[in-house]
């Protein structure tokens, strides 16, 4: 029997769970024209949820249900930005939707409940809190990027997304079946003292290399990225950019849970195991994304080259590798979600953005814009001083520590690759002509480029004030 | 007393560049104004460095020092000693001119490059003032963003190319460096120069931090044979950009090896010391050769860039074989001196050497040397400007150009006699190079009718043209205060070449 003290550990997710289904009622009752008061509705909701963490956060890591919810302040960082996200996409969007006629109460339900999704990831102390919070995020996930059902492309990314995140998805189960099989408990905490001393050594690796396997996946590291480019490019961009920020920071809750909750004594094992990873998602999402001219499908690549660097973070295996990842988890979140954002912002109805071509001469159409996006992606290519540098640093650092000087070299070699295309998109924004008779300009009302310009400053902001964020990012692994 | 004067140099143009921005493409003339405000005071500030620096203390003065990053012991500090004044007025008083150069000129957007242009300022000088490690990367790099937008948006035809030639290779070069200073930083806990300075090394680590430095600096400074970005930048710059890259941007590769090289790896920097030295006596000698076939005047200009600052390289690596191999202090201290003063002056003289292409490029549109001819008709006044820094620039004694190369051809005459020799080629081939550009263009007959149109400068031009001649002139004849203001800076840094850290 839950207690009450259960149910107060619980109380953001379960406040998001009422929430979502009030909203889903709502929703059925609603007259179109009176949508708009669901999307604010839906805003403040996360926000509230924001204060319901932070607030009734606990001085001492607790758990909840017999060790099966787990709320620390690992959790907290992961839910906060979680949850900020979501709500900054919810404001990106919303333009975007009712041009398209896709403002419907799913998205916001949907979305919602992929973050509940992700706050159960990220606290889960189980196994089995492990697989329910991914499968909750992804199976929201794969019915939001079907959200366009009457697009052929959108309808397929939905179909490919679902058949290899059920794979993987089989393929962690499975190797949680091993390491069960191993130790003789679900328990990541008590899974922490039975791996040390196991008498099945070989098949515990068995299982943690599934896992790893399902983690990869999650993340969007090579050789396990296929569905990235696909699914960027044929979702909605409104749903693209959840996918392309909340769930990352999803995916360093699950490996973090997984790896060092669960396996931390084989940090021998999977430290090369992550190595590997990063090397490959670093080469091929960067000199693939060289080649591409579809926006959409260059920040897809761009994202399997940011999972290889958040990988060079959880290789040092230690606090502060696990504080510098989380660094750049959330740094890519806020990147991901502004990068998105402006995408968002330029397109119009019978006019998607999506084309790198399409972003010509911005800056003489639109300073203003091609500025944010020139923040943006020099953030992204990790130039000083915006955000993404200092992040990167971070992980550099975090993978030298470790005795991956090699990696870090092999990172900082790709770091020069990935510059290139970056510097494309800049290049076309400020030094190609506009193309005659096109218009391109931020779309919205003041409120969404109001939060939009917020959102790109505050990469050069954290840029000179990364110092309190990396502090807190410390904290949580600490003691 | 104000403590907090090197922030407000760094700070106060890259604020100023806030309001030029808002100014708006619709009131161009109100955003010219407030950027030469602004680089002015900022010049006034620089200036008020002077008086506040004692000359006689070796130690880094006017001293900032804020916790910047708790977690990491990242500071923010700031310090300055008579090398870094020097080039900070370097930077300031070139920071006038190409707001003054591009006053008219720059007719696209001109709120946006003069903004580019003084955000261009505050980091170059956040550089020159930076004692973190990290802070002066931070700056080092982010002053790649407003040049790539400078270059890619008001340059040539070819500007995509070299703006991304520019961009990549200044960036592959400081990565390494980056690596090099995290490892650093794991060993001393810190990015403070000093304690890197004072930190142990072994001969293995520092072979490869030299390395890591020599090819972040090499590909700034620019050395062969990592210069191929430069005769493409400075060909397809505007002419402040070509201005502002070879009179300030190329000298923070040389300022770097004094900060970095020297004193954190000295010893890997001794055994290494030969293929700086080889490394710039092929600048000075072949790119000398190669400037001499060129056709563009930027690209001349630029090779000629390129081996000038051999001799800045050149300056700083023989005193090595002075200290190290002949315990020779006095000359190596005039070496290191040598290679200073070169900075400096090559600064003014590339400056000006482009300012005068850009006011030949206004009229008439083309950079072909084979287009011009005779203009000394129709240009007296310009002709008279042109002459002098040709001259400077070959060398001559009574100009600027001379005393540096000068001090660094006698300090390596005292190390090897050869490099001397091969050094002081320069002599020959700059005039060569110069003076025969200088012959195709300004004298004989027009053979162009354009330039039979020309007009003589106006007083803008005459402004900027003026103040680099006077600058040139008063270095050539008088240098001592600027060698005063630098010399126990370098006495200091020369001593300190002799401590082992193995």
């Amino acid at each position: 029997m839950p207690n009450l003290n259960d149910i107060l550990i619980l109380l953001p997710e379960l406040y998001l769970v009422a929430a979502a289904c009030l909203l889903l009622l709502l929703d059925a009752f609603m007259k179109a024209e009176q949508r708009p008061l669901l999307h604010w509705l839906s805003i403040a909701v996360l926000l509230v949820a924001i204060y319901l963490v932070v607030g009734g956060q606990p001085s001492q890591p607790v758990t909840a249900f017999g060790g099966m919810f787990v709320r620390d302040g690992v959790s907290e960082v992961l839910k906060v930005f979680a949850l900020l996200c979501t709500a900054l996409v919810f404001v990106y969007a919303k333009p975007y939707l009712t041009d398209r006629k896709l403002f419907v109460g799913e998205y916001y339900t949907l979305s919602i409940f992929a973050v509940i999704g992700i706050m159960l990831l990220v606290s889960a102390g189980n196994l089995l809190t492990v697989y329910l919070g991914l499968e909750q995020l992804t199976l929201s996930s794969y019915a939001l990027v079907a959200l366009n059902r009457d697009s052929r492309l959108s309808s397929e990314a939905a179909i490919k997304y679902f058949v290899l995140g059920a794979l993987a998805s089989g393929m962690l189960l499975y190797g949680m079946s091993m390491v069960y099989g191993a130790t003789g408990t679900l328990d990541l905490a008590r899974l922490h003292l039975a791996a040390g001393h196991t008498g099945m050594p070989h098949l515990l690796v068995f299982g943690l290399i599934f896992m790893i396997v399902g983690i990869a996946f999650k993340l969007g590291a090579a050789p396990f990225h296929m569905w990235i480019p696909d699914v960027y490019q044929g979702s909605p961009t409104a749903v693209t950019i959840f996918i392309g920020s909340a769930p990352k920071l999803a995916a360093f809750g699950m490996a973090y849970r997984l790896l060092e909750s669960g396996l931390g004594d084989l940090s021998q094992h999977w430290q090369l195991m992550l190595a590997c990873l990063a090397v490959l998602s670093l080469a091929i999402g960067n000199i693939v994304a060289i080649v591409q001219t579809n926006l959409k499908r260059l920040l897809a690549y761009s994202t399997i080259s940011h999972m290889g660097y958040l990988l060079l973070g959880l290789v040092n295996a230690g606090p502060e590798g696990y504080a510098a990842a989380l660094f750049y988890a959330i740094s890519y979140a806020l990147m991901g979600t502004a990068a998105f954002g402006i995408i968002l912002a330029l397109a119009r109805a019978g006019f998607e953005c999506e084309e790198i071509d399409d972003l010509k001469g911005l800056n003489q159409r639109s300073p203003w814009a091609a500025f944010l996006m020139m923040l943006v992606m020099f953030s992204l290519a990790g130039v000083p001083p915006l955000f993404g540098f200092f992040a990167k640093l971070l992980v550099l650092q975090a993978a030298i520590h470790a005795g991956f000087l090699w990696l870090a070299i092999v990172g900082a070699v790709f770091a020069i690759i990935g510059l290139y295309y970056y510097l494309r998109v800049v290049k076309v924004m400020y030094f190609d002509k506009p193309v005659e008779g096109t218009e391109i300009r931020l779309q919205g009302d003041a409120s969404v480029r109001l939060v939009l310009s917020l959102n790109v400053l505050a990469l050069l902001v954290l840029g000179f004030a990364w110092g309190p964020l990396f502090g807190w990012c410390q904290r949580v692994f600490v003691g | 007393m104000f403590n907090h004067l090197l922030s407000l140099l760094i700070w106060l143009p890259i604020v100023g560049a806030i309001p030029v921005l808002l100014a708006g493409s619709s009131r161009p003339n109100a955003a010219r104004w407030i950027s030469l405000l602004v680089a002015i005071a900022t010049f006034a500030v620089s200036l008020y460095l002077l008086p506040q620096y004692n000359s006689a203390d070796a130690a880094k003065q006017m001293v900032e020092d804020h916790l910047w990053i708790a977690g990491l012991n990242v500071h923010y500090a700031l310090a300055v000693d008579g090398i870094s004044i020097a080039l900070i007025l370097l930077t300031t008083f070139v920071g006038i001119l190409v707001i003054v150069g591009a006053w008219e000129v720059i007719q696209v957007n001109p709120h946006q490059y003069m903004a580019a242009m003084l955000v261009l300022e505050g980091l170059m000088i956040g550089v020159f003032c930076a004692t973190d490690a990290l802070l002066f990367y931070v700056f080092f790099e982010a002053m790649l963003i407003p040049m790539f937008i400078l270059i890619g948006v008001w340059g040539g035809p070819r500007r995509v190319y070299a703006t991304l030639k520019f961009f990549i290779y200044t960036f592959f070069g400081s990565i390494f460096m980056l690596v090099g200073l995290i490892y650093l930083y794991l060993k001393a806990g810190s990015f403070d120069l000093a304690q890197l300075a004072a930190l142990p090394l072994s001969m293995k680590e520092q072979t490869w931090l030299f390395f890591a430095f020599l090819i972040a600096f090499a590909v700034k400074v620019p050395m062969v044979p990592v210069h191929t970005w430069l005769p493409d930048a400075h060909v397809e710059a505007p002419t402040g950009g070509s201005v502002v890259l070879a009179a300030v941007m190329l000298k923070i590769g040389g300022y770097g090896f004094l900060r970095f090289s020297l004193p954190i790896v000295p010893d890997a920097s001794e055994a290494y010391a030969w293929v700086v030295i080889g490394l710039s006596l092929i600048a000075v000698v072949y790119i000398g050769y190669i400037a001499l076939v060129q056709e563009d005047m930027k690209k001349l200009v630029a090779y000629s860039s390129v081996a000038h600052m051999g001799f800045v390289t050149l300056g700083i690596f023989i005193a090595f074989m002075l200290v190290r191999g002949a315990d020779n202090l006095d000359a190596a201290k005039l070496g290191m001196q040598g290679a200073m003063v070169q900075m400096i002056s090559h600064g003014f003289v590339s400056g000006a050497m482009f300012s005068c292409i850009g006011v030949l490029y206004d009229r008439l549109h083309t950079r072909q040397i084979k287009d011009y001819g005779g203009v000394i008709n129709v240009m007296p006044w310009f002709g008279f400007f042109y002459v002098l820094f040709a001259m400077a620039n070959s060398g001559l004694p009574g100009t600027s150009g001379f005393v540096g190369e000068f001090q660094v051809i006698l300090a390596s005459f005292q190390a090897n006699a050869w490099i001397a020799f091969f050094a002081a080629f320069t002599l020959i081939i700059g005039a060569a190079y110069t003076l025969y550009m200088v012959k195709r263009v300004l004298w004989g007959d027009i053979t162009n009718p354009h330039v039979a149109e020309m007009k003589d400068i106006n007083g803008r031009e005459l402004f900027v043209l003026g103040a680099f001649a006077a600058a040139v002139l008063v270095l050539g004849v008088w240098p001592h205060p600027l060698v005063q203001l630098m010399d126990t800076s370098v006495t200091q840094l020369v001593t300190q070449l002799g401590n082992h850290k193995i």
